[in-house]
């Protein structure tokens, strides 16, 4: 039955440049988006550890405006800070993972990949836009390289002036990179935008014969809500970074006070987006997390109900609490305690997400493979970075926190942690059904505990900085954080190493990894429609539309 | 194909087009940057850029090359007769609603600006030196009430097209009504240069300065351009209509243009409340 449904072509004739250039497959182009955010990853997790070698110890060793180094010791007494090349650092490390390695892997690539197949949909509903999202994408990415390398502000390359693009720094970065950055960042938008239009109607009208909203497993619910946050809000940041385009190049004024303009306009608009922004960074790993967790623990998903709800409130939520990224702008008191209000109220979605998967976990059968490794693993450091969210969500205790390492380590415990996590899991979740070939078992188990041990050891640290008083976005600080900081590189380069080494297994797996036969090679708990396909599935899935004993195990709901 | 499919979704053959057309948004861009710089040097000093718009212009044709085939073949697909089934067309409306809804969004941003520097202007700050300029307004009444009533009538004509086509395929009517928007979009656009110029050069306008320049320029500035888009787009439809395009049941390309028609119109409508009325 499951044969009759998806057989396709058992060889390709399509030549390289067809293929991977002018694909309208989704799955083609759900491995151009997995394998692009993986090298631009790459580039980015470098900028990290360049910057941890710098914070390692107190004094500026590597980043000197003599040149910049990558030894130590070598006339490290003739050494002046360099302090643009390390803000061109946070900035590109920043606009890279913001915009052009999480989202592309998670929405891009899983969601293009598996949202379809999840559905019983033979392709998204639009396929040669699905394209033009990709390629668009590789523009922005192309942008972001050359504002990188072009002039920049302080005479140097870059543009410094953090992600967030905050004027009135933006507004007066001289050069032309800040022009190139914003222009990526257009692109970039434009591409996540039409994505989400395509995520959107190909879930509201390409579903199974017979899944109704209610029966549609929590990936696409998961990504068709991003998509939604997506729609909704880039097109403000758009607005709002046209803004600083006309500012810088045409004296609109939005920004300068002296024009009548104000500065925290453009946090208002960019935070409009921004918040939405962490959230589409997050829920499509809700949605991998909830798959994996149910199939290593051989029982359906906890409060499927709930579930979907509690991502739709979360992303309702996520539109009303932007300003709490900006309690120190010097809003009125009301302000700041409706945004304290609303922003604690996502708590209680974010708990009962968190309390299903344990209830899902508990009295299963659990087995211990590496993307449930990764989804434990993502359920602790999420945790934390929850609980931490909840203490900067105080208006208050912000006074204390705003700026400083405590912020650092919250938000990448949610980041950096939480949604690298998802994308790991994900991949060895589904690395076989992609490539047809398993990734071995205990190489992906050293990836995961030095994973875990290495971005904890970087970040756990910066919570006692923070707590100390140590402000974000300096190159330098003084002696008396210097314990932590050097425990917080030791970590990151342990991280690191088994990035190279992630990079290692899957090279290894597409190339040399074992074959496997069975369909559903997690065992019959992992229900989805893409477990009836096989491993690759083939370039056409679903000629046939999967009919609903095919995925429906209580056909009576 | 080795095997048929066997459902009523569109699935498409490869297409050079999505590619093409991203490189030449990467040129386009790229080549802004240059024009407004008026050149630099990139890439640690081997590449010089001169400024000019012509790695601009050259993108420009190539996004306009790339729109104009892609929507040609979505033509054809259109009238071929197979591809675009009942199912198919439903994702068309939705892709089409969806994309204006981001539009909208893209428009809140300017009225978030606008209404910030109406409501809360900066020299109510404490410590603020900023004065508001002495700004001869617009007459609401005079010009821009002109132009809401020719949009509004455009949008009429639009809407008494697709009635005709709908209701009795009455093509004559259609062609008609499509022609009469067409004209008045094209009317409105020439009335709010002519506002423009009027202001720019006899009112002591600019377009940089201060941020009520700003924020009028470039909120009834972008939907000028989304006016000229929507002409452009209904002048297709026209020639389309005139070919014998559009069936009763089969018009989506048509629909598209009228919402987007309308949606335009409505846009207006907020500004010429928000930034002409009430911001006299």
């Amino acid at each position: 039955m499951a044969d009759a449904a998806t057989t396709g072509h058992d060889h390709d004739e399509r030549s390289f440049f067809t293929r991977w250039f002018m694909s309208t497959n989704h799955k083609d182009i759900g491995i151009l988006y997995l394998f692009t955010a993986g090298f631009v990853g790459l580039i980015s997790v470098a900028f990290t550890v360049y910057m941890r070698m710098e914070l390692m110890e107190p004094g500026v060793q590597y980043m000197c405006a003599e040149g910049a180094r990558f030894l130590g010791g070598i006339g490290a007494e003739d050494c002046s800070p360099n302090g643009h090349l390390w803000n061109v650092m946070i900035t590109y490390h920043g606009i890279l993972m913001m915009f052009f390695v999480v989202i592309p892997a998670l929405f891009g690539g899983f969601g293009n990949y598996f949202m379809p197949l999840m559905i019983g949909a033979p392709d998204m509903a639009f396929p040669r836009l699905n394209n033009l999202s990709y390629w668009m994408y590789v523009a922005g990415v192309s942008l972001g390289v050359v504002s990188m390398l072009a002039p920049g502000g302080n005479g140097q390359l870059g543009s410094g002036v953090g992600w967030v693009l905050y004027a009135p720094l933006s507004t007066r970065e001289a050069g032309v990179s800040m022009d190139f950055a914003i222009f990526a960042v257009h692109v970039s938008g434009a591409s996540s935008i039409l994505g989400a239009i395509n995520i959107i109607t190909t879930f509201l009208n390409m579903r199974a014969p017979g899944m109704t909203l209610h029966k549609t497993p929590l990936f696409p619910w998961s990504i068709f809500i991003t998509a939604w946050l997506i729609l909704l809000s880039l097109p403000v940041l758009a607005g709002a970074i046209t803004m600083l385009l006309t500012d810088r190049n045409f004296n609109t004024g939005f920004f300068t006070p002296a024009n009548g303009g104000d500065p925290v306009l453009y946090q208002h608009l960019l935070w409009f987006f921004g918040h939405p922004e962490v959230y589409m960074i997050i829920v499509p790993g809700f949605g991998i997390i909830s798959h994996v967790i149910a199939t290593f623990s051989k029982k359906p998903i906890f409060g499927y109900l709930p579930m979907v709800y509690a991502m739709v409130a979360i992303g309702a939520l996520g539109f009303v609490v932007w300003a709490h990224h900006m309690y120190t702008v010097g809003m009125t008191l009301n302000q700041q305690a409706y945004f304290m209000v609303a922003t604690m109220v996502i708590a209680v979605p974010t708990g009962i997400k968190i309390f299903s998967w344990i209830a899902t976990m508990w009295q299963g059968s659990i087995t211990f493979k590496t993307p449930m490794l990764f989804a434990i693993g993502f359920l602790f450091v999420f945790t934390v970075g929850g609980v931490t969210g909840i203490v900067l969500a105080q208006a208050g205790i912000d006074r204390a926190y705003h700026d400083t390492y405590y912020v650092v380590a919250h938000f990448h415990y949610v980041m950096s942690l939480g949604a690298v996590f998802c994308i790991f899991a994900g991949t060895y979740y589904w690395i076989g059904k992609m490539s047809g070939r398993q990734y071995p078992e205990f190489w992906g188990k050293v990836h995961f505990w030095l994973f875990f041990i290495g971005t904890n050891i970087t970040f756990f640290p910066q919570h006692f900085l923070g707590r100390q008083g140590m402000p974000r976005r300096y190159i330098d600080y003084p002696d008396a954080f210097a314990l932590w900081n050097w425990w917080s590189s030791i970590g990151a380069f342990i991280a690191f190493a088994s990035f190279l080494l992630f990079i290692g297994i899957v090279f290894y797996t597409i190339f040399a990894g074992r074959k496997i036969e069975e369909n559903a090679y997690w065992g019959e708990h992992a229900e989805t429609l893409e477990w009836l396909l096989p491993n690759p599935p083939p370039e056409h899935t679903f000629e046939e539309l999967p009919t609903q004993e095919m995925w429906d195990r209580q056909p009576h709901h | 194909m080795a095997h048929a499919k066997n459902h009523d979704y569109h699935i498409l053959p490869p297409s050079v087009y999505p590619f093409l057309g991203a490189t030449a948004a990467f040129l386009m861009l790229f080549g802004a940057v240059a024009w407004i710089s008026g050149g630099f040097t990139t890439f640690f000093g081997s590449v010089e850029l001169p400024g000019g718009p012509w790695l601009f212009l050259i993108g420009f044709v190539g996004v306009l090359y790339v729109m104009f085939g892609w929507w040609q073949d979505m033509v054809a697909e259109g009238n071929g007769g197979v591809d675009h089934t009942p199912v198919v067309r439903i994702g068309l409306r939705y892709g089409f609603i969806l994309f204006i809804i981001s539009e909208i969004m893209f428009f809140v941003a300017w009225f978030w600006a606008f209404f910030k520097q109406a409501l809360y202007p900066m020299n109510e700050f404490p410590g603020s030196s900023y004065e508001i300029p002495d700004i001869h307004a617009v007459d609401a009444f005079n010009l821009p009430l002109m132009n809401t009533l020719v949009l509004l009538l455009s949008g009429c004509a639009i809407t008494w097209a697709h009635h005709a086509l709908v209701h009795e395929n009455n093509r004559r009517d259609l062609i008609a009504g499509l022609a009469i928007g067409i004209i008045l979009g094209v009317f409105f656009t020439g009335l709010q240069a002519y506002e423009y110029w009027e202001l720019l050069t006899y009112e002591g306008w600019s377009f940089g300065g201060d941020i009520f320049y700003g924020a009028f320029f470039m909120a009834t500035g972008f939907h000028g351009a989304h006016v000229i888009i929507g002409t452009i787009f209904l002048t297709v439809c026209l020639f389309r209509a005139i070919r014998g395009d559009f069936t009763p049941q089969q018009h989506a390309g048509f629909e598209a243009a009228a919402w987007y028609w309308h949606f335009v119109d409505v846009v207006w409508l907020f500004l010429f409340f928000a930034v002409y009325i009430w911001g006299q």
